[in-house]
C-alpha cells in the first residue's frame, strides 16, 4: 500500500515570484480529464497511490456522458457472438489501419470490462432472462461480415451518461481526489524527457498550481470543436493533445477524423446510430432508402465513414431534401413503444431543437464532426510513445479519445469509443500504478510554471484586438469546408494557408475580461490556441496521405494505397516546422482486403 | 427575432452588489438561450461568465434562472423564452461570478447519500441478473444529470443550508430501488435525519424544474414511504 494523502495533506507550498502566487502539490500520479478513460484509470489507483484527477469541468459533465447507443462486447447474450468477430469488425471497420494487437485486446477485454461496469452498478437494459440486453450497431457483424449482430450493450440511449455517472460514483466510493474546474496549462518534463507533472490553473481563483508527479495521464478527450458542425461539447478543444504537441511530442493519424452520418441538421447534435440499429432508415429527397444502393448487405448500418460519404454523394447528386445539404432519418415505421423505450433521448432532441416529431415525420440530418481516431500515440499500456519505433516517454500516459493506440485505425466503429476508454483507461491505470510504485519522483525543472505563465501573459497582453470567437468561427468554417468528409490537395492547401493566417492573427487575440476569478474569456482564448494546433496537425496529415482510407477520403487519390500508405502518420513540431514520419501497422491475423459491406 | 436579454451580472472583483444589464441581440427563434448568451459573450461582452459544455441538455452545466424558472440554457429556445428574457444565477448558492455559483454544497449533499452501488460478492465472470421490471423500477431517477435545477428551485434549500435537497434524494432513490443494491438501510437512515427527506414540503418546484423530466417529487415521496414501511417493519 502506497502513501495516501488527502488533498489537504498533500505536500503543498506557496511560492511567490514577481508578485504572482503559485501553489505546489506533490502526487504519485495526476490524471487530466475526468471522462470515462480518466475515471477508469483513477479507480484502478484509488487507495493504492496518491492520485489526483484534474478536470476543467465537474467530472459528470465530461463528454463521455453524451455517448448514446451502446458499448460493444461479444457477450453473446441474445445471439451467438465471439470476440474474434468483434476484433475482425474493428480491424475491417478501421480500413486495416487498426493495429491488430490492440484490436485483439479491445475485443477480448471488452467482455470483462462490461461485466465490471455492471458490477459497479451500471443500469444496463435487460433481456427477459435478466442478462444485459444487446442491440445492433454499424459495422458489427456475425461470422466475419455475414450480417449484423447484436453486440452493443446499452442503457436506453444514454449509455454514456450511465457510464460517466457510474464511474464518478465509484470515484466517490473510492475517495478519489478530484480537482474540479482546474484548466490544464502545461505538461512538465525533465531535461532527459521524463514526465514530471503538469501546471494547472484554478478557475475559481485564477491561481496557478504546479502538480509535481511521477506520472501524468492525458484523458482530455477529443477536439471536434475545430469543425463548424460537430456533436462535440464546447469543452472538446484538444487541450491535452495540443500542449504535448507544442512540447515536441508527436501526434498520430490526425488526418483521420470521423464524421458521424446523423447529426441534427445545422446543429450537429448527435442522433445515435442506435436509431438505425433499431430499424431507422436514411432517405433522400425521392424517399429512396439509398444506403442499400451503396452497401447491399449492411445498408444503413455500414460503417460511419461510408454512410457519411453516401449522404455526401446523394447531396452532390441533387437528392438532398429540397436540394439542400441534408437527408432524412426515417423512424416513422418503428413501433412508438420502441421509440419511447429505446430511443427516448434522441427523439427528444429532434422535438426540442427542430420541432420534429420522429414518430410522425422524418428527422433532417447531416454528417457531424464526431470523433478523432488520431491523437497522442500510445502502446497498449497507455504509455505515450515518442517515435515510430515505440520508445516510451517515461511517466507520460494517454487514454481514450485523446490517445491513438491505434485501435480505431482509419475509422472507428460505433460503440468502440466506450470500449476503448474502459479497456485502455483501465490498462493505463493499472500500468501507472505499477510504475509509480517503483519509479522515483523526478526533479522539477527550475521555475516549472514559467511556460504556462508566459502563455497566459501573452494571451492576456491585448485587452482589445481580434476576438478569440472570431478566430474560432473562421477556423471552424475553414475546417468544415476543406477538411471534412471529402478532401483534395487544393482544399487542404487552402486550409493550411488559412490556419497559418489564423495562427498569426492569434498573436493579437483579445481578452476583454481582465479579472482573475473564473475568467472564461481567457479560457476560451487559450482553447482556440490549442484548437489551432490540432487543426494544423489534421491538415498536415491529410495533405501527406495521398490515398483514401476510412474517414480520410481524397477525390484526387480515390483508392486505398496499401503499397505506400498501410502506415500510421506521426507528425511532430520541430524547430524547422512540422515533420512527418510513418509508423508501420501491426498486422497479426487479418490480411488487408478491400472493404465491402 | 430581436430580443433583449436582461442579465444579472456580478463581478466579485469589481461589484459590491449584483446589477442587471440589458443586451439587445438579433437571433433566430430556434436559437437556444445558450446561443443568445454566446452571442453576447462572443460579440459584445467577453466578461459575461457562465458554465456550459454539451449544449444539448445532457451535461448539466448551464442550469440558470430564465424568466424566473430554473432551466438549462441549452434546452430552452428563444422562441419560448420570448423577446424579453431575464437571466439570473441559480438561487440559494453563493454566486462566484455572473451565472457561476458555488456547487460545493450541492456535490457534498450528493456524496452524503452514498450514491454508489453497495453489494457483497459479485458473480465471477458474469453480470448480476436483473429482470426488465426490476430495472424499470428505478429508471426515472437514473436520468439525473446533477445540474442542480431541482435543488435550487426548492424553497427549503433557500432557507435551510443543511437540507440535502431534491437531487441528492433522487440519487439515493436510484440505488434504494435498484434490486441489486444492499445499502438501502444506510441511505434511508441518512435521509431520516434532520437534514433529510422530512424537510420536503411537497412544493413540486423540483419536478417543474427538472430538465430531464424526472418526477422528482414522486421519487422523494417514494423514499419517504420506504422510510415509513421500514420503521414499521
Amino acid at each position: 500500500m502506497g502513501e495516501c494523502h488527502s488533498i489537504l495533506s498533500s505536500i503543498r507550498g506557496g511560492m511567490e515570484r514577481g508578485g504572482e502566487q503559485m501553489a505546489y502539490h506533490r502526487y504519485d500520479a495526476v490524471i487530466v480529464g475526468a471522462g470515462g478513460a480518466g475515471l477508469m484509470a483513477a479507480i484502478q489507483m484509488a487507495g493504492k497511490a496518491n492520485v489526483a484527477v484534474v478536470s476543467k469541468l465537474y467530472p459528470p459533465r465530461s463528454h463521455t456522458g453524451a455517448a448514446q447507443g451502446g458499448i460493444g462486447a461479444a457477450l453473446g447474450n441474445t445471439e451467438e457472438d465471439h470476440w474474434e468477430w468483434h476484433m475482425f469488425d474493428t480491424v475491417k471497420g478501421g480500413d486495416y489501419l487498426t493495429d491488430q494487437d490492440a484490436a485483439e485486446i479491445l475485443a477480448r477485454e471488452a467482455i470483462d470490462a462490461v461485466i465490471e461496469l455492471e458490477h459497479m452498478g451500471l443500469p444496463f437494459n435487460r433481456t427477459p432472462d435478466g442478462k444485459i440486453d444487446q442491440r445492433r450497431f454499424g459495422g458489427h457483424t456475425r461470422n466475419y461480415g455475414e450480417g449484423p449482430v447484436r453486440r452493443a450493450c446499452f442503457a436506453a440511449d444514454r449509455t454514456g451518461h450511465m457510464i460517466i455517472q457510474t464511474l464518478y460514483q465509484q470515484g466517490i466510493k473510492e475517495n478519489v481526489q478530484f480537482l474540479d474546474e482546474y484548466f490544464l496549462l502545461d505538461i512538465l518534463f525533465t531535461n532527459d524527457g521524463t514526465c514530471c507533472g503538469c501546471v494547472v490553473w484554478e478557475m475559481k481563483t485564477g491561481e496557478i498550481h504546479v502538480l509535481h508527479a511521477k506520472a501524468v495521464l492525458i484523458a482530455t478527450g477529443g477536439f471536434g470543436r475545430v469543425f463548424k458542425i460537430t456533436s462535440n461539447a464546447m469543452a472538446g478543444t484538444g487541450d491535452g493533445v495540443a500542449i504535448p504537441f507544442r512540447r515536441g511530442v508527436p501526434l498520430m493519424d490526425m488526418e483521420f477524423y470521423q464524421f458521424h452520418p446523423t447529426g441534427l441538421y445545422r446543429l450537429g447534435i448527435l442522433l445515435s446510430e442506435a436509431a438505425r440499429g433499431e430499424g431507422g432508415i436514411l432517405r433522400n429527397a425521392d424517399g429512396e432508402a439509398f444506403a442499400e444502393r451503396y452497401a447491399p448487405t449492411l445498408k444503413d448500418l455500414a460503417p460511419r465513414d461510408m454512410v457519411s460519404r453516401f449522404i455526401f454523394e446523394e447531396v452532390k447528386a441533387g437528392r438532398g431534401i429540397d436540394g439542400k445539404d441534408y437527408v432524412h432519418l426515417d423512424l416513422t415505421h418503428l413501433p412508438p413503444e420502441v421509440i419511447d423505450a429505446k430511443l427516448p433521448d434522441v427523439t427528444d432532441f429532434a422535438r426540442t431543437y427542430l420541432a420534429v416529431e420522429p414518430k410522425k415525420e422524418p428527422v433532417p440530418i447531416q454528417p457531424t464532426a464526431h470523433y478523432a481516431m488520431g491523437g497522442l500515440p500510445t502502446n497498449t499500456n497507455g504509455q505515450i510513445i515518442n517515435d515510430e519505433l515505440g520508445a516510451v516517454i517515461p511517466g507520460f500516459y494517454a487514454a481514450g479519445e485523446s490517445a491513438c493506440v491505434s485501435v480505431h485505425g482509419a475509422n472507428r466503429l460505433g460503440t468502440n469509443s466506450l470500449v476503448d476508454l474502459v479497456v485502455f483507461g483501465r490498462r493505463a491505470g493499472r500500468h501507472m500504478l505499477e510504475f509509480v510504485k517503483s519509479a522515483p519522483l523526478p526533479e522539477l525543472p527550475p521555475n516549472p510554471e514559467d511556460l504556462a505563465r508566459t502563455e497566459i501573459d501573452s494571451v492576456m497582453a491585448h485587452p482589445t484586438g481580434i476576438r478569440s470567437a472570431e478566430i474560432r468561427s473562421r477556423m471552424q468554417e475553414v475546417m468544415m469546408d476543406n477538411v471534412s468528409v471529402v478532401r483534395d490537395a487544393a482544399m487542404l492547401e487552402t486550409a493550411k494557408e488559412e490556419i497559418q493566417g489564423l495562427k498569426r492573427s492569434y498573436q493579437n487575440v483579445a481578452v476583454t475580461d481582465r479579472g482573475k476569478v473564473f475568467n472564461t474569456d481567457l479560457m476560451e482564448a487559450l482553447e482556440v490556441g490549442y484548437m489551432l494546433d490540432c487543426a494544423e496537425a489534421i491538415v498536415e496529415g491529410a495533405l501527406a496521405r495521398q490515398e483514401s482510407r476510412g474517414a480520410h477520403y481524397r477525390t484526387d487519390f480515390e483508392k486505398r494505397d496499401d503499397a505506400n500508405w498501410l502506415a500510421h502518420t506521426m507528425v511532430r513540431k520541430t524547430s524547422g516546422g512540422l515533420e512527418l514520419r510513418k509508423k508501420p501497422v501491426v498486422i497479426t491475423t487479418f490480411e488487408p482486403k478491400e472493404r465491402k459491406y | 427575432m430581436k430580443a433583449t436579454l436582461r442579465i444579472k451580472r456580478f463581478d466579485p472583483e469589481k461589484d459590491v452588489k449584483p446589477v442587471y444589464r440589458n443586451y439587445e441581440i438579433e437571433c433566430d427563434p430556434h436559437d437556444r438561450v445558450l446561443d443568445a448568451l454566446n452571442q453576447v459573450k462572443w460579440l459584445h461582452d467577453g466578461t459575461l461568465t457562465y458554465r456550459r459544455s454539451c449544449a444539448h441538455g445532457i451535461c448539466g452545466s448551464d442550469a440558470m434562472r430564465i424568466n424566473g424558472r430554473n432551466r438549462l440554457a441549452c434546452k430552452m429556445l428563444m422562441s419560448d423564452a420570448g423577446e424579453k428574457v431575464t437571466i439570473e444565477p441559480l438561487m440559494g448558492f453563493e454566486v462566484i461570478k455572473d451565472m457561476v455559483v458555488n456547487m460545493d454544497r450541492f456535490f457534498d449533499a450528493y456524496k452524503s447519500v452514498k450514491p454508489f452501488l453497495i453489494t457483497g460478492e459479485n458473480p465471477s465472470g458474469q453480470e448480476r441478473l436483473q429482470t426488465p421490471e426490476a430495472r424499470e423500477r428505478f429508471d426515472d431517477t437514473t436520468k439525473c444529470i446533477l445540474c442542480a435545477a431541482c435543488t435550487t428551485a426548492c424553497p427549503i434549500t433557500w432557507t435551510n443550508d443543511q437540507f440535502v435537497g431534491p437531487a441528492a434524494i433522487v440519487n439515493a432513490h436510484r440505488f434504494i430501488f435498484d434490486s441489486r443494491d444492499e445499502g438501502a438501510g444506510q441511505r434511508l437512515r441518512i435521509l431520516n435525519q434532520q437534514s433529510g427527506v422530512w424537510r420536503c414540503r411537497t412544493v413540486f418546484n423540483c419536478t417543474d424544474a427538472c430538465p430531464r423530466d424526472i418526477e422528482v417529487t414522486r421519487a422523494i415521496e417514494e423514499v419517504k414511504r420506504a422510510l415509513i414501511t421500514e420503521t414499521i417493519s
